[in-house]
């Protein structure tokens, strides 16, 4: 295993063990070198999002296409899969570089013309193009895109660039250079000092200042003794929310080297990466990425040739969405159950096994490598100056643009909607934006210039979470989406604590009544009394934040609430005492799919005919809505 | 029975015998049999030291793990928000009312378990519904039915 | 009635509802309070094994400097400075609001009703799902069974709101040893109808 980097003629193993920054640059040198800079490459986005949609049989199509073309292609392109490209409703993605023209919507049937029409004719397959929803003109470059344009992609700057499965990707494209620096050219407290320098605060949704936790955790230690443990929280439970999916997807290394130079911060040995149940492929990333990280000398004892000792283990998840408060974490770490304990000492003071413990997001470590290569100061100087950097969103619900974003901090919600997003669709304006989940608010339209950080946000009475932003349009109801969110979190109680459990429970049943039209308006009173009780009682933030969805919308929308319990009336026709389905007779064609689809046989009607469904007997199950082709059926 | 014992055997073996190792030995366990019997809980309990009740509270407090059977084929039907708002609700309810079963419950024939899965992180497809670990992407309650139909089928 | 404090602890000062109170560092409020005859609420907590704040009953509100906070007093530590409010606004509301719950949740216990009425609360709009349940959920009998007499024969089964006391696959315990502690410690007289449960059929010697 000799390697030296003087010679020309030199031979690397894939295993070589990098002891010192000079050879991983060496390395990475190598690599550039080896590139063939006339070969061009083809991206499939094998995010979650597009795999589901089938982008493994598009590259899989591609592949056979270009080995059929044979000779016809000039320059055969390697086809490379990658993360997530964020523009998921657009998928599968395929994007060929270095060109840069960019297909959406790719079937495996569409793989013939690509290699026909671009690889050798030159020429971009108009159809496949993006088209700009309002001039209907094709936008050929994926960075000309509004989506992609009025985005900052620094945390995910390698998503969609680099195969995750390949180490060899992430050292070209810079990555564990900060690590180098860190190990060699900076003393742990000085890590910490550009930690909190730039301003960075935890993306997992309290927004507590990274580097002060740090900083605690290592006053900790000197006041007991260690050991200290670094854990990385991939628990992303809120649902709407796949931004720390994307990265652990996507950019696995990323998570590493900030989760490594954390724990040299802070001197840890030991780490843990926690990554929900429901994120296999995540998991199968993060092993493969720690595999080849370790065969590098880049994790591991000896890390990089410094003395620096440092593992990590993949914790699995159970199911359990309270695994995500940190107390709660911890205590599943340890192998019980996941109930969450008062936080009036720190987990930074005693957590795992009663040690200090450092628990940080998944984005949050991912910002750490860019802190130290690019400094501080360049940090601070992005987004605004009590929420520097950027933070991911996903981009969820009644608009144009679904997908994963990433922006500046401090962007007017309305721009993300409107710029971003592309806007609701079919309508002029969105009624609200749900924002951290089941912990946060929901701002209405008229909020739309509030920017999208830490402080405003919970200045109007939301929080900005783990980054789910669910927009939502007039067909969307709000004690419905409040009703939803208690239920939600009703089933994810740890139930420990009496104001949670029976709290979470009697809220729901409150709104249960309203979503049925019954109830008073003393109740809306009553409701808001018990909310504050359930925010001040609670034992954790789980059941502290519940009330949020609720306190917010009757804040905002007040007078829909009152439409259900005095009018009798759902306005946005979805809660299903409150509406009734019908059929429009002008525009049935008496078809009759309705009908024979309906599991009450209350439709009834002649073929040919306009037919009428049975209101008594309607158990508003939307069989029929979904039937219908001639959009005949039609809820009031 | 005993090439059964021999198996989880193999299983206990791959983790040191301390109360961390607890959830990682239920997980195997449950991905290999399909659910945690009471037999697999107490050789678990042996090896790593935890009391039967701990091991019991954690295999009921968390959702992945089940103490019986599972169906053949599991229906997973995502609840995140993206899903809801697109009508999950309507199609969890059409599916228990078509499968006769609860839920989380399996059918009686121990074919179909029906489960609510929590948000997986695939909104642009909502609804988005896992069949045996295949992802259906804008699902309605027709699409479900011919798909449940052709599985049952076989 | 002040306590002697001696030891080489160090004293905290601070207060509560505006009285001087002195303790050593390391108690919390709820002791502290105690030791000055100060009453506050409590259910799952025990003496004899360590607190869990499930119950939430024992809140107080902690004003410190400009801000305040809504915390359980059986595990907050003392803190110097502080002044703790034992029946502020928010802590009237928590309070209840958890007992009109209970009432709904343990309507056959006599306990929480007599509690319940002391704090003026003495009816409940909400749900009644079992008109025989006692069981409140507080713990006191599991951790009494795993801390004081080591057998760890019950648990909490199951997660939220579907939660209950029981032993594994609701099973006689093979581990019970039958010495009543859990029944001792049972705020409300739910253990007394388990017990048969948990201890299995009594039949001759054990």
């Amino acid at each position: 295993m000799a390697q030296t980097n003087k010679s020309k003629q030199e031979v690397w193993p894939t295993e070589s063990l990098f002891m010192s920054p000079e050879m991983l640059k060496a390395y990475r040198e190598h690599l550039l070198a080896e590139k063939d800079p006339n070969r061009p490459w083809i991206i499939v986005c094998h995010g979650t999002g597009c795999m589901a949609n089938g982008s493994v049989e598009v590259a899989a199509a591609l592949r056979a296409s270009i080995k059929e073309a044979g000779r016809n292609i000039s320059v055969i392109p390697d086809i490379k899969t990658t993360g997530c490209h964020g523009f998921c409703s657009r998928g599968p993605l395929v994007i060929l570089q270095p060109s840069g023209i960019f297909y959406q919507r790719v079937q495996p049937g569409d793989c013939k013309e690509i290699v026909q029409t671009t690889l050798i004719e030159n020429k971009p397959v108009e159809r496949l193009l993006y088209k700009d929803p309002k001039t209907d003109e094709p936008i050929i470059h994926h960075e000309d895109i509004p989506f992609y344009k009025n985005q900052l992609r620094v945390v995910m700057h390698n998503i969609g660039k680099i195969d995750p499965t390949d180490i060899r990707d992430t050292i070209m494209a810079g990555g564990y250079e900060a690590l180098a620096k860190a190990l060699y050219q900076m003393k742990p407290r000085e890590v910490v000092e550009w930690v909190l320098k730039s301003g960075l605060r935890g993306r997992g949704g309290a927004g507590f200042p990274t580097g002060q936790k740090w900083l605690s955790a290592i006053q900790a230690v000197e006041r007991k003794g260690g050991p200290v443990y670094i854990v990385a929280n991939g628990d992303e439970g809120d649902p709407g929310a796949f931004m720390d999916r994307t990265l652990m997807e996507g950019d696995p290394h990323a998570v590493l080297e900030g989760l490594i130079i954390g724990a040299y911060a802070i001197g840890a040995h030991q780490g843990y990466i926690y990554v929900r149940e429901e994120y296999p492929l995540a998991r199968k990333h993060l092993s493969i990425a720690m595999e080849q990280a370790r065969k590098h000398g880049l994790l591991g004892t000896n890390i990089l040739g410094s003395g620096f000792d440092f593992d990590i283990q993949i914790v699995r998840g159970a199911g359990a969405f309270v695994c995500g408060e940190e107390t709660a974490l911890i205590h599943s770490i340890e192998g019980k159950a996941g109930e969450a304990t008062p936080k009036y000492v720190f987990p930074a003071e005693s957590g795992l096994w009663e040690k200090p413990t450092i628990i940080n997001n998944i984005e949050t470590f991912c910002n750490i490598p860019l802190i130290i290569n690019k400094g501080p100061e360049w940090y601070a100087g992005l987004g605004v100056p009590n929420s520097t950097g950027t933070k991911v969103f996903s981009l969820v619900g009644k608009v144009n643009n679904i997908g994963l974003v990433e922006i500046p901090m401090g962007m007017p919600l309305g721009d993300l909607v409107e710029n971003i997003g592309g806007g609701v669709p079919g309508r002029k304006r969105f009624k609200a934006v749900q924002t951290g989940g089941p912990s946060g608010g929901c701002l209405p339209y008229e909020l739309r210039d509030t920017p999208v950080d830490f402080d405003s946000l919970s200045k109007a009475g939301s929080m900005m979470g783990s980054g789910g932003m669910i927009v939502m349009d007039e067909g969307d109801c709000v004690v419905d989406v409040a009703r939803y969110f208690i239920s939600f979190l009703m089933d994810e109680s740890c139930g420990k604590c009496l104001p949670c459990r029976l709290g979470l429970k009697s809220m729901y049943q409150i709104l249960d009544r309203f979503s049925r039209g019954e109830g008073s308006v003393s109740d809306i009173d009553d409701l808001y009394s018990l909310a504050k009780a359930v925010q001040d009682g609670s034992l954790c933030a789980l059941g502290g934040t519940a009330p949020n969805p609720i306190l917010t919308t009757l804040k905002h929308f007040r007078s829909e609430y009152e439409a259900h319990i005095l009018d009798k009336k759902c306005p946005a026709g979805v809660c299903k005492a409150l509406i009734t389905y019908w059929i429009d007779q002008e525009a049935c064609t008496g078809c009759g799919l309705c009908a024979r689809n309906c599991p009450q046989n209350c439709i009834s009607g002649e073929r040919k005919k306009a037919h009428q469904i049975n209101e008594a007997l309607c158990i508003r199950c939307g069989m029929c809505l979904d039937s219908c082709n001639f959009a005949a059926v039609k809820v009031v | 029975m005993s090439k059964e014992h021999k198996d989880i055997d193999d299983i206990i073996e791959r983790y040191p015998g301390r109360p961390e190792y607890l959830i990682f030995l239920l997980q195997d366990i449950q991905a290999a049999y399909n659910y945690i019997s009471p037999e697999a809980m107490a050789l678990v309990c042996d090896h790593t030291g935890v009391p039967l009740t701990q091991a019991y509270a954690v295999a009921t407090f968390y959702k992945s793990f089940s103490l019986e059977p599972k169906g053949e084929h599991e229906i997973k039907i995502c609840q995140g928000t993206a899903c809801h708002l697109k009508g999950s609700v309507r199609l969890v309810e059409n599916l228990s009312r078509e499968l006769s079963v609860r839920p989380g419950g399996t059918t009686q024939d121990l074919k179909f378990t029906l489960e609510t899965v929590n948000c997986l992180g695939a909104c642009a497809l909502a609804p988005v519904a896992v069949i045996d670990d295949k992802y259906y992407a804008k699902v309605t309650a027709r699409k479900l039915d011919t798909v449940i139909k052709k599985i049952a089928k076989e | 009635m002040k306590a002697e404090i001696k030891s080489t602890k160090k004293i905290i000062r601070f207060m509560i509802n505006d009285q001087a109170v002195e303790a050593e560092e390391g108690w919390t409020v709820l002791e502290t309070a105690r030791q000055y005859g100060i009453h506050i609420p409590t259910l799952c907590y025990h003496e004899a094994v360590t607190p869990s704040g499930a119950c939430r009953l024992c809140v107080v509100e902690v004003f410190e400097g400009n801000w305040s906070r809504v915390v359980i007093s059986c595990m907050y530590p003392v803190r110097e400075g502080i002044n703790v409010l034992t029946d502020s606004e928010r802590v009237k509301n928590v309070r209840r609001w958890i007992l009109e719950m209970l009432l709904a949740e343990c309507p056959a216990s006599e306990e929480i009703r007599r509690l319940a009425a002391e704090y003026g609360v003495t009816s409940t709009r909400f749900e009644i799902k079992n008109p025989e349940e006692q069981c409140m959920l507080c713990g006191l009998c599991v951790r009494v069974c795993k801390e004081v007499v080591g057998v760890s024969a019950i648990t909490t089964v199951g997660r939220g709101v579907h939660k209950f006391i029981g032993t594994p696959f609701g099973k006689p315990s093979e581990v019970c040893v039958a010495c009543g502690s859990c029944v001792t410690v049972c705020p409300t007289g739910a253990m007394q109808a388990r017990l048969d449960r948990v201890r299995g059929p009594v039949t001759g010697p054990r």
